[in-house]
């Protein structure tokens, strides 16, 4: 089981490292929200199944705490897979609207149905 | 052994967070600005529930849980703000 935690850390920090990356190496803002989103949201879904599994051992070894840290570690799991995609819309939106155009784009359908 | 590595993941977490902290800062126009605050905001939530984890103190994954949600709607009004209706 101990390996299965270390397996989800180590999947978890690489996508971090990732999405960190790719805020660096990308040209425009819609690919580097894309890139940095996408792996940073993947990498912390990740490392809280690590630290769920970490309080599932806690409960093996019968130390005191894991309930409230498994729960409060799903919820706050949940809370970020609705709320990060969410905001990382809201921001190519509202870069769409505020006139930041793509840098190698050749159509633009929003903005051809907007008009 | 495996507080060691929840340590070496709050070190690199650390670490993630100052390279996003330099495209915040060299950032050519206002979104990519925010699009880093947004990456660090990913990083500092999980930064949390490590420490909360490695030191054992359920606390802080309390305070994560309350970052997420500040976190969510002040991207929200930066969004509004950026779109020009605020």
């Amino acid at each position: 089981m101990i390996w299965v935690i270390y397996c989800f850390l180590a999947i978890g920090i690489i996508f971090q490292a990732l999405g960190t990356v790719a805020l660096h190496r990308f040209p425009d803002v819609y690919t580097r929200l894309h890139g940095s989103t996408l792996c940073t949201t993947f990498g912390s879904i990740f490392i809280y199944l690590g630290i769920i599994l970490y309080g599932v051992r806690l409960y093996f070894l019968e130390k005191a705490g894991y309930a409230s840290l498994i729960t409060h570690t799903i919820l706050i799991l949940v809370l970020l897979m609705i709320t990060n995609p969410t905001g990382a819309h809201a921001i190519a939106r509202a870069t769409h609207r505020s006139g930041i155009m793509p840098k190698y784009a050749v159509v633009d359908k929003l903005k051809e149905r907007r008009r | 052994m495996i507080l060691t590595a929840l340590l070496v993941l709050a070190l690199a977490l650390v670490i993630l967070m100052i390279i996003c902290l330099v495209r915040a800062i060299l950032g050519p126009t206002v979104p990519d600005r925010v699009v880093a605050l947004d990456a660090i905001n990913t990083l500092a939530i999980a930064e949390l529930v490590t420490l909360g984890a490695l030191l054992e103190e359920i606390v802080f994954i309390d305070v994560a849980i309350v970052y997420t949600m500040l976190a969510f709607v002040s991207t929200l009004y930066i969004a509004k703000y950026l779109e020009g209706r605020l």
